[in-house]
């Protein structure tokens, strides 16, 4: 047995170090290599970056320019002005500022609300958690897309139609951010409860002075998503809203299109402002976003 | 040795059980979500579902009418209209998200792939965009007489297509800039998905003589099945409610025919004021989500035991 054992273990092990160094291979074979997933990659990002940028250089066209043939990558003439007319004619800064509300507010109450849940999802053990538990699991079931018109009579019967407000408060409710705080407090270890407890700290205490700091890349991960997704919303907000003085950018944007002649210099100016916040905000928070331990069922 | 067992397992249980006994302090905590819960979920829940045999209109009296909107919804052909766009639309749009967002996370997961990094931020914008601006972006090249593709493909001898006036056309360019716009979300789950397989596993295959096919149809994509299955399930659901994409881009159009199920009952429920009806439309398309996610969940178990 040994003996046939022997020379086989000393036939691989020449064989492997062999594979390795032509694997790691010289320069050239390592360009070589790089050459077709490379180009498949940048090909692909190509796909997916001319839209976008198509778009943002059609958007700084002056308004007589936008039709003319031969089309031209780039703008002759750089103008802002279908910019400023955005913000100028459509009531553009108001819907800016209405957003910006909503946004702040929204996110600030959703991740104060998800994390008190997630924890106490995590760190308590009761029969009645665990039926909640299986209660937030039900509203992924149940989007609120689905549930527009009864949503929408309670929201108008509690006195919220019209109102930023009535945005806002059905919004709080998201399975995903309760399950990504769940998700981080399981794997707090418990021992750190236990000490603060026998030092006799409460336990609310322990939840706002230990648990909600360390919490912070959490929070920061979910604070982006929820802005992203009330920035982008537009289905409530449209049947929330009655009152041009409270549409969002959303609303303000579609109002727009669905108009009979298409100014697209304003279009275009607006929606490329209405860009900018969110595109700011990944490029400044992009390593939480990338590294976002998402699996967890997200949906806004 | 048979003595100290017990005691070990008694000293790991005994901290979850000692916590069972704060009930105030959890209370606490999740009563904001509670509240919430009742409000926007229970509440709407139980109120449609009564509405949905009523001909409530959102205002004053209603009778019930038993299942009356359910057999007027069964007859009604724009209902099937919009249910048949609804099902073609996640057809065509989950395959396509699917292959692409995966292709992408495989090239970018790639060592040998240059400047993946700055690539990633290309795909990812897209999906930054809210449905709207994509909406818009994509009327703007797909633009009958105007867009950059209908230009590009006169200058190289064609005619221009109708991307607005086709219904079958004008499905399809939603398809596609839906798929843009969702690659990376998905892409981002997928890429996690790939970096926790193994690389002895490839190391291995590397060493039995596999491909680069044969390793990705091989390792990876059962290995990441069960993010493959999350992947289909969001954007089915998302698929299944998607309104606003429609809604800048052709706006359900031409006419009528790409009205969507969400656009059907914002439609009967908000312009019309058929509150009772609407309602009992969502609860047609609440079901076949349902439906959908168990289906999905059954398939997933049996693949999972295999």
């Amino acid at each position: 047995m040994t003996t046939t054992d022997m020379p086989r273990k000393v036939d691989a092990r020449p064989a492997r170090p062999v594979r390795k160094k032509r694997s790691g291979g010289s320069a050239t074979g390592g360009l070589r290599r790089a050459i077709a997933p490379t180009t498949l990659l940048w090909v692909l990002a190509a796909l997916y970056g001319v839209p976008v940028l198509w778009f943002v250089l059609s958007s700084l066209k002056p308004a007589g320019d936008l039709f003319s043939l031969p089309l031209t990558v780039f703008p002759e003439n750089p103008t802002v002005s279908g910019y400023k007319e955005a913000w100028a004619s459509a009531n553009f800064s108001e819907y800016f500022i209405n957003t910006t509300i909503v946004c702040v507010i929204a996110t600030i109450l959703t991740v104060g609300v998800s994390c008190c849940t997630g924890y106490a999802l995590a760190k308590y053990d009761n029969k009645w958690l665990k039926a909640f538990f299986l209660c937030i699991l039900a509203t992924t079931m149940l989007p609120a897309e689905v549930m527009l018109a009864p949503l929408f009579l309670v929201v108008r019967d509690l006195g919220f139609y019209n109102s930023l407000s009535g945005i806002i408060l059905p919004a709080l409710l998201t399975a995903t951010g309760c399950f990504m705080f769940r998700q981080f407090f399981l794997t707090v270890p418990d021992e750190l409860i236990e000490a603060a407890r026998i030092d006799g700290a409460k336990e609310l205490s322990i939840f706002l002075r230990i648990m909600v700091p360390l919490s912070r890349p959490i929070m920061l991960t979910l604070a982006i998503l929820s802005f992203q997704w009330r920035w982008n919303d537009y289905i409530w907000p449209l049947l929330m809203l009655n009152d041009p003085e409270k549409f969002t950018v959303q609303i303000g944007i579609q109002s727009l299109v669905g108009a009979q002649n298409i100014n697209w210099s304003v279009l275009l100016g607006g929606s490329v402002i209405s860009m900018v916040p969110l595109i700011v905000v990944f490029l400044v928070f992009q390593k939480y976003v990338m590294n976002a331990d998402i699996n967890a069922g997200l949906k806004d | 040795m048979t003595k100290r067992a017990p005691d070990a397992s008694d000293v790991s249980v005994s901290p979850p059980r000692r916590r069972s006994k704060y009930t105030l302090a959890p209370l606490v905590l999740i009563s904001g979500n509670v509240v919430l819960f009742a409000l926007f979920f229970v509440w709407p829940a139980v109120i449609g579902l009564v509405y949905s045999f009523t001909n409530y209109t959102g205002v004053g009296a209603f009778q019930f009418v038993g299942l009356d909107n359910y057999s007027k919804l069964f007859g009604d052909s724009a209902f099937y209209d919009a249910m048949s766009r609804t099902l073609l639309y996640t057809v065509l749009f989950v395959p396509l998200n699917f292959v692409l967002s995966l292709l992408i996370a495989n090239v970018l997961v790639s060592k040998h792939a240059k400047g993946a990094s700055v690539a990633r931020i290309f795909f990812f914008i897209p999906w930054l965009l809210s449905p709207i601006i994509v909406g818009v972006l994509w009327r703007w090249l797909f633009g009958e007489n105007f867009g950059l593709v209908n230009y590009f493909i006169e200058k190289v001898g064609g005619s221009a297509v109708p991307w607005q006036s086709n219904a079958d056309l004008s499905l399809l360019v939603v398809v596609v800039a839906a798929a843009w716009a969702w690659t990376g979300f998905s892409m981002l789950l997928f890429i996690a998905a790939i970096k926790n397989v193994p690389t002895s596993y490839y190391e291995a295959a590397a060493l039995d003589g596999a491909g680069p096919w044969r390793q990705f149809f091989s390792i990876t994509l059962p290995s990441i099945a069960p993010t493959s299955f999350i992947v289909i399930l969001l954007n089915t659901i998302h698929a299944m409610k998607e309104y606003a994409v429609f809604a800048s881009l052709n706006n359900g159009g031409p006419g009528t025919s790409n009205n969507l199920m969400v656009q059907y009952i914002y439609q009967t429920g908000f312009k019309s004021g058929q509150i009772g009806y609407a309602s009992a439309a969502s609860f047609v398309l609440m079901l076949i989500l349902m439906a959908v996610a168990i289906i999905q969940m059954m398939v997933n178990r049996r693949v999972e035991n295999r």
